[in-house]
């Protein structure tokens, strides 16, 4: 069977069919040679909320979930990150596994609530569970309140490396973006990933074929969890700082913003557009709360006309996937 | 004076009586959500944000007309419910054929842009708005003092709750729109102007919620935020009672903010949370809320 070839169907061109590669290797390129040319401090924050983008991306691009909570593993990962590293002297390495671990737990909890409502009412779940959250991180008292926690020790990596240096700090946190990147590409592509795909096309469809559908959304809810707080576990090292921002309702619209002007269901588009919302909230702080504006006119357009976000329109343009 | 399980009465109704007022403002969002949700399939994210808007009309209706808290609690609704009549035909009507969620997108950025509009010209501190002169004072009921202002605020909300679910359950335009929401294809068949009625319907939901933000201005400060504070406590309020039944989101609302309120009372570290904590348990129990169907 495999030998059999459709002569209608051209063979793809080497452009066409590695385009997900290709791509791979001009963002790793892009990463590599940026530090030499821009501020390293913001592209490190930049891959923390692409890699943000990317897990949030997992559950809305690929399983069709439309998570309106994600600021809680995001910034609950990002606080017990800081918490370990400053008051329990943890290594950085351990702080963000300590951090990684509570959004995958909070991940577990939640997602097994939120996956018995369907559609519209996910989205209020995710939204009112990572509600309710904020509030136990508003009063508890390791979080610090409206202080939040700061000057968190960078540390040492597994003690040797000192990631008091920009650099050091910058190329662990390539590493630690790249391999959530991979981790989350090698799941697309993976035979549960394409499981992911038929729940979002037809859900009762997957469930006919004898799919535990339940089973693979709850797995999806978790595993994406988990890469936010790996994110936020990171930025929290990174910045030295774990604050109410990170785990608000506002920060759960910002990756969605990202991912939705990157290109929903696109590999590359999340990181697009979580360096395109970054670099526009720097360059437009001087306005002040005009950016919340510019940020809801975003959304209207992107809704409106360009669902598809800058990443899926070139690809669509190009008849590639990336 | 006298105590309730060693709660003094008067802090115990105190309490309930905020528990009401929230839970008015709970029931009316949530049935001005429910309305729009039947006939538009689209959550409305910026309810928060058009309640807060009826709170700023009334306001800018007092300083640059002198109009005081009555009128403004008829032109706010009208002029708000005019301006969401606006988004229905130049946003919403587009996206009646995408996906859901594109809808809940959309709403949200408008939330954002109406917020950060507010935010812009008003700072993010409260303004002030005083309570009518023919309700100040109260009443003392022996246990406990009754402001007229609250008691109005409850009372007004009772009536325009039930009013709603009477014109939707029990007259003919009721039995449209509820026609219209199974099938619309049916209904227009009929010749019935389904377009208008679903553009009609979310500027009834939208003045709704204007209506809530202009009784809500005496009562806690007009602020930008003061929406988005509230509206996803409504979501959650909107879970637990399923968007099925109109008299169930009415009665979720009003239960919730006694609950809320009796919370202060007895455990106020969780007050701010005991609605969320509800929410969880419901779908623990009951996974398509207390008054829904199952999807």
């Amino acid at each position: 069977m495999e030998h059999v070839v459709n002569p209608l169907v051209k063979k793809p061109s080497m452009l066409r069919s590695q385009s997900e590669t290709i791509g791979f290797v001009i963002m790793t390129a892009a990463f590599v040679i940026a530090p030499f040319l821009t501020y390293p401090l913001f592209l490190m924050q930049a891959m923390c909320f692409a890699l943000f983008a990317c897990a949030f991306n997992l559950l809305i691009g690929y399983v069709g979930l439309l998570s309106f909570g994600h600021a809680l593993y995001f910034g609950w990962a990002s606080y017990l990150s800081a918490y370990s590293a400053k008051t329990w002297g943890f290594s950085p390495e351990l702080a963000i596994l300590t951090g990684t671990a509570t959004a995958a737990v909070c991940g577990l909890v939640a997602g097994s609530l939120a996956i018995r409502r369907q559609g519209i009412y996910f989205a209020m779940i995710t939204l009112a569970l990572a509600q309710m959250m904020f509030f136990f991180a508003l009063q508890a008292k390791f979080t610090g309140g409206e202080d939040g926690i700061q000057a968190v020790p960078r540390g040492a990596l597994f003690g040797l490396i000192d990631l008091r240096n920009e650099m050091a700090m910058y190329a662990v946190v390539l590493i630690i973006f790249l391999g959530g990147f991979t981790f989350i590409y090698r799941i697309i592509h993976s035979p549960f990933g394409e499981v992911l795909k038929a729940i979002r096309e037809n859900e009762a469809r997957a469930i006919s074929l004898g799919y535990k559908t339940d089973r693979y959304k709850l797995v999806a809810f978790v595993l994406s969890a988990t890469l936010a707080g790996l994110a936020g576990a990171t930025k929290a090292i990174v910045l030295q700082l774990a604050s109410l921002t990170d785990v608000n309702w506002p920060m759960s619209g910002e990756v969605v913003l990202m991912t939705l002007v990157g290109g929903l269901g696109t590999i590359f588009g999340p990181v697009v557009g979580a360096f395109a919302i970054l670099v526009m909230q720097f360059k437009l702080a001087p306005i002040g709360e005009w950016v919340l504006v510019i940020q809801g006119a975003i959304f209207v357009t992107c809704v409106l006309l360009f669902r598809r976000g800058v990443i899926g329109e070139i690809a669509n343009r190009l008849h590639i996937r990336l | 004076m006298f105590e309730i399980f060693g709660i003094p009465s008067a802090a115990l109704f105190g309490q309930l009586l905020i528990g009401l007022i929230n839970g008015s403002f709970y029931a009316l969002l949530s049935l001005g959500l429910a309305v729009i949700f039947g006939m538009l399939n689209i959550i409305n994210f910026s309810h928060g944000a058009q309640y807060m808007m009826g709170a700023f009309t009334a306001y800018l209706i007092l300083q640059y007309s002198g109009l005081g808290y009555w009128p403004a609690l008829i032109i706010a609704p009208i002029i708000v419910g005019f301006t969401g009549i606006i988004v229905e035909r130049v946003f919403l009507q587009r996206l009646y054929k995408l996906d859901h969620l594109y809808g809940l997108l959309l709403t949200f950025g408008l939330a954002l842009i109406f917020e950060g509009v507010a935010r812009n010209y008003f700072g993010s501190a409260g303004l002030p708005y005083t309570v009518p002169e023919s309700l100040r004072g109260g009443q003392n009921l022996g246990f406990m003092f009754l402001p007229n202002y609250r008691a109005w605020v409850i009372a007004a909300s009772l009536v325009i709750c039930i009013g709603t679910w009477f014109v939707i359950e029990r007259t003919r335009l009721g039995a449209y729109l509820r026609a219209a929401t199974e099938n619309p294809t049916l209904v227009r068949a009929f010749g019935i102007n389904v377009p208008r009625m679903i553009t009609l319907t979310y500027g009834f939901g939208v003045a709704l919620a204007a209506f809530a933000g202009v009784m809500a201005a005496p009562i806690y400060n007009v602020s930008p935020q003061m929406g988005s504070e509230l509206i996803i406590v409504v979501f959650a309020v909107v879970v637990i009672g399923g968007m099925g039944s109109i008299l169930g989101a009415i009665v979720t609302g009003f239960g919730l903010g006694v609950i809320e309120g009796l919370t202060k009372v007895f455990f106020p570290e969780a007050s701010n949370t005991v609605i969320f904590v509800i929410m969880a348990i419901v779908l623990l129990v009951r996974p398509a809320g207390l008054f829904g169907r199952r999807a």
